[in-house]
């Protein structure tokens, strides 16, 4: 306990926590923003993990074949988008279950891309794994010589200060707008939108397709950012991490920017006692109680904000015209 | 009450409209004549065709045959978008709003143009609204916060704040107390007197005589007449209505209240939303006797029944059914005392809908004999209560065997009475037994609950049907959060007074006496 505390206590580490709890926090920041975009309008998208996967992996074909990072990125946009696509094909015109249908693109996205990476590297054995360059970090002129803040805040990837610009934006978007108020009432009460004359069916899709973008986005950062490599585990969670941090957040954009930070923070602390080899109280070398507590502190939040939930009332509920 | 109506010519026109469901014409060649400036009463009995005329008039149905007029135009309707483009607005018999939203925001929704929401100039607007018609609702109040005759006034705002010249009302005052009534009523007047056309649905006399300037009856699918209020009476509507004379009030010779049969003393009873708990309440029930329990609904008839029935337990206070306490009795122990329950949701507490009748039939008795024997069901004895159980209460069913989905809700209802008084129960406990159900299933219904008290049981009956309660109670009881706010009998009250009390506005002991406006007493519908 004595030897965590100094090591915690060091200014360079905690610096070094921090930058790293803000890097963590990008991918879980831009599912998380986009996945309350879509729940706002009343579908549940399940399958962020699976396109978050699809992300990273388009991303990383992208920049093997055109040697170009923007193009990986806006590749792993492209693919966000037509998968949610598919999501949002299946629940808002289809109206199958919206749990099942999410779970069910989970697999395919995470299947597909392990497929497609595995027959275009086939020749290589699993233990050679192809990387790629990745983005440098940008760091802002005058902001980044900062002390501390300079370090944590401004010396991150493009991807980070975009996804902390997203929070502001979306709440504006949700909040401001003719089209916000309308998608968040389409989530509470469809019927009521329809008898108003709102058109329910691509405010949804955009709403939704939207939320795939994001997770594309996110994903892409785990392969053309953080490590310059794909393989199918790349996700490791985060998606079902961005979606307990919308709940978390209890669906406020600003909440989720706290959540994805904090949850950021476990991480980056987690890593820094690792990589220093030092054993937990209790645990010992099991580091994983770490991966546990993002579920356990979504948990214990559901649980407080009960009666102040601000989760859609029609969440996951799909609306059929007429039938009252 | 029709004051002079400033009628202008028709404004709008239907024209032998016709509308088939699978198995049901639901409008048959419908002709009315809507006239600009009038307040016009569409009335018949559930299963007429009146919501499906409004939801035609509304662009939520396409007629099959027969076409629409707008001012001489005819109207050609998609979706209610094009209803509200053409100037038509609709309240539907359940609320369309956004609860956890706020007034402003639910009355802008769809009808705001900018992209960029203007909250100050939308409120501006909204309390030029609110002022013009005298109403006083905080813009800013989250609307599911709202008491229900609110709730209404902010559905009809929604409405005005398009700009609508005609408003349809699908059966606005099912919800309401009658002082309720009367402000909505305030509220119609004022909209006619600024030349707004107003098509209210109903099959409420009463309420047809004091607002219509007009009214067109309709009766299986087809108009019977349209008439002017003034040249009617009551009686000459309801004929048209049910196509024979009609008794508005089952006979009942009051019943001989024996032993004290149900005590309830102080329960409080939580509820997860926070709305509609007990505190405190505490009522009697005797052998052979109705007490009727008045009341707007949410204001703890769900948790009382709930803890009757045992599927809610009280947190504090007794219940005792002939001396003996059922609190945290299961729901099975207390129904195998001799209670029996008729729910206020039918469809949801009551029945299993994809359950075959004669399962339905039987449920909760399903797992003892002769239903059931070693775990497993028999058949005969099943079939043989259902055959029983569909002649005796003259239930419309194909078979035994059929889904009960497709039953109506009569037909629902006298599944469930079946099942539950075939016990012979000592105690019965009633919600809203005949809400939604035509003029003779529940005529047929209140038959039933007086024959059983006239066998001894006792009777607990939730309603908010007041012509109901003073028709069929030896005794009533008026809740109010949570609490009985007063207890009287039907000859010593009047709906005013009871209407008041449902507001928790308690009367002065003696005022209540002297002000005992008669005529529309135990009297009533």
């Amino acid at each position: 306990m004595g030897e965590i505390l100094t090591h915690l206590l060091t200014p360079a580490v905690i610096i070094g926590i921090l930058a790293g709890a803000v890097r963590i926090a990008t991918p879980l920041l831009l599912a998380a923003l986009g996945e309350m975009v879509s729940e706002n309008s009343g579908i549940l998208n399940l399958s962020i993990e699976g396109t978050m996967t699809l992300g990273a992996f388009a991303g990383f074909m992208a920049m093997s074949w055109y040697e170009n990072l923007w193009m990986g990125l806006l590749m792993a946009v492209v693919s966000g988008m037509l998968f949610s696509l598919i999501m949002a094909l299946m629940t808002v015109t289809v109206k199958v279950n919206q749990v099942v249908a999410g779970l069910a693109l989970n697999i395919l996205g995470i299947g597909f891309a392990f497929f497609w990476f595995r027959s275009s590297f086939q020749d290589r054995s699993s233990l050679d794994v192809p990387t790629v360059p990745t983005f440098d970090t940008a760091d802002i002129p005058g902001l980044s010589r900062i002390p501390v803040v300079g370090e944590v805040l401004f010396s991150q990837h493009w991807l980070t200060y975009f996804a902390f610009l997203m929070v502001p934006m979306v709440w504006i978007l949700l909040n401001k707008t003719r089209y916000g108020l309308e998608l968040r009432s389409i989530g509470h009460n469809p019927e009521a939108c329809d008898m108003r004359g709102i058109n329910i069916v691509p405010r949804q899709y955009a709403a939704v397709v939207f939320g795939g973008a994001m997770a594309g986005l996110g994903g892409v950062f785990l392969s053309l950012a953080s490590t310059g490599m794909f393989f199918p585990d790349i996700a490791a969670g985060r998606g079902w991490i961005a979606l307990a941090i919308v709940i978390f957040g209890n669906w406020r954009a600003s909440w989720i920017l706290w959540g994805s930070l904090f949850f950021g923070l476990i991480d980056a602390l987690q890593l820094s006692l690792q990589a220093k080899g030092l054993s937990l109280p209790f645990f010992g070398d099991d580091y994983q109680v770490f991966l546990a507590l993002p579920f356990v502190f979504t948990i214990v939040a559901l649980v407080l904000n009960r009666s102040r939930s601000r989760s859609p009332l029609s969440l996951a509920i799909p609306y059929h015209r007429g039938e009252r | 009450m029709t004051e002079g109506s400033s009628a202008g010519g028709v404004i709008l026109k239907i024209d032998r409209v016709s509308k088939r469901f699978p198995g049901v014409l639901a409008n048959d060649a419908v002709s009315v004549d809507i006239e600009q400036g009038e307040i016009h009463c569409l009335l018949g009995e559930n299963g007429a065709g009146k919501t499906t005329l409004a939801d035609i008039l509304y662009g939520v149905h396409h007629p099959d045959d027969g076409a629409l007029y707008l001012k001489g135009e005819p109207l050609r309707m998609s979706s209610p978008k094009d209803a509200i483009g053409a100037g038509i607005g609709m309240v539907h018999q359940h609320f369309e709003f956004v609860p956890p939203m706020s007034v402003l925001e639910n009355v802008i929704i769809g009808a705001h143009s900018k992209q960029w929401l203007d909250m100050g100039q939308a409120r501006r607007r909204l309390q030029e609204l609110f002022d013009t018609y005298d109403v006083r609702v905080d813009p800013d109040a989250e609307v599911g916060r709202l008491s229900v005759g609110e709730q209404q006034w902010i559905e009809i705002f929604k409405t005005l704040y398009f700009g609508l010249e005609i408003l349809i009302l699908d059966e606005p005052t099912a919800v309401l107390t009658p002082q309720g009534v009367e402000q909505l009523f305030g509220i119609l007047r004022r909209m006619r007197e600024n030349g707004l056309t107003v098509i209210l649905i109903t099959h409420k006399l009463n309420e047809v005589m004091e607002i219509s300037d007009r009214v067109t009856v309709l009766r299986r699918g087809k108009v019977v007449d349209t008439v002017d209020t003034a040249d009617v009476t009551r009686q000459d509507l309801a004929r048209m209505m049910v196509g024979r004379d009609v008794v508005f009030t089952v006979e009942n010779e009051g019943g001989t209240p024996g032993g004290l049969l149900l005590e309830v003393d102080e329960i409080h009873v939580e509820s997860e939303s926070g709305r509609g708990s007990l505190e405190g309440l505490s009522l009697t029930v005797r052998e052979g006797e109705i007490v009727g329990v008045a009341g707007v609904s949410g204001n703890g008839q769900n948790a009382l029944f709930d803890a009757l029935v045992g599927v809610r337990e009280p947190s504090s206070g007794e219940i005792r059914l002939g001396g003996g306490s059922i609190v945290g009795l299961s729901a099975r122990k207390i129904a195998s005392l001799g209670v029996a329950s008729v729910p206020g949701d039918r469809i949801r507490q009551g029945l299993v809908m994809d359950f075959r009748v004669k399962e339905n039939l039987i449920l909760g008795r399903h797992r003892s004999k002769p239903y059931a024997s070693w775990g497993l069901l028999r058949r005969r004895p099943v079939d043989g209560f259902a055959k029983q159980s569909i002649d005796e209460f003259e239930i419309m069913t194909p078979s035994a065997a059929h889904v009960t989905r497709t039953l109506s809700g009569g037909n629902l209802q006298k599944v469930i009475m079946a099942r539950e008084l075939s016990q012979a129960p000592k105690l019965l406990v009633v919600h809203q037994p005949t809400r939604g159900l035509d003029v003779g299933a529940a005529e047929y219904v209140r038959r039933r609950l007086i024959q059983e008290r006239d066998k001894g049981a006792g009777v607990l009956l939730m309603s908010e049907d007041l012509d109901e309660i003073f028709n069929l109670s030896d005794r009533i009881a008026v809740i109010y959060e949570g609490r009985i706010m007063a207890e009287t009998r039907p000859g010593d009250t009047d709906l005013e007074e009871i209407g008041l009390w449902m507001a928790g506005i308690s009367s002065e002991p003696d005022a209540a006496g002297a002000s005992a406006s008669s005529g529309n007493g135990a009297a009533g519908e």
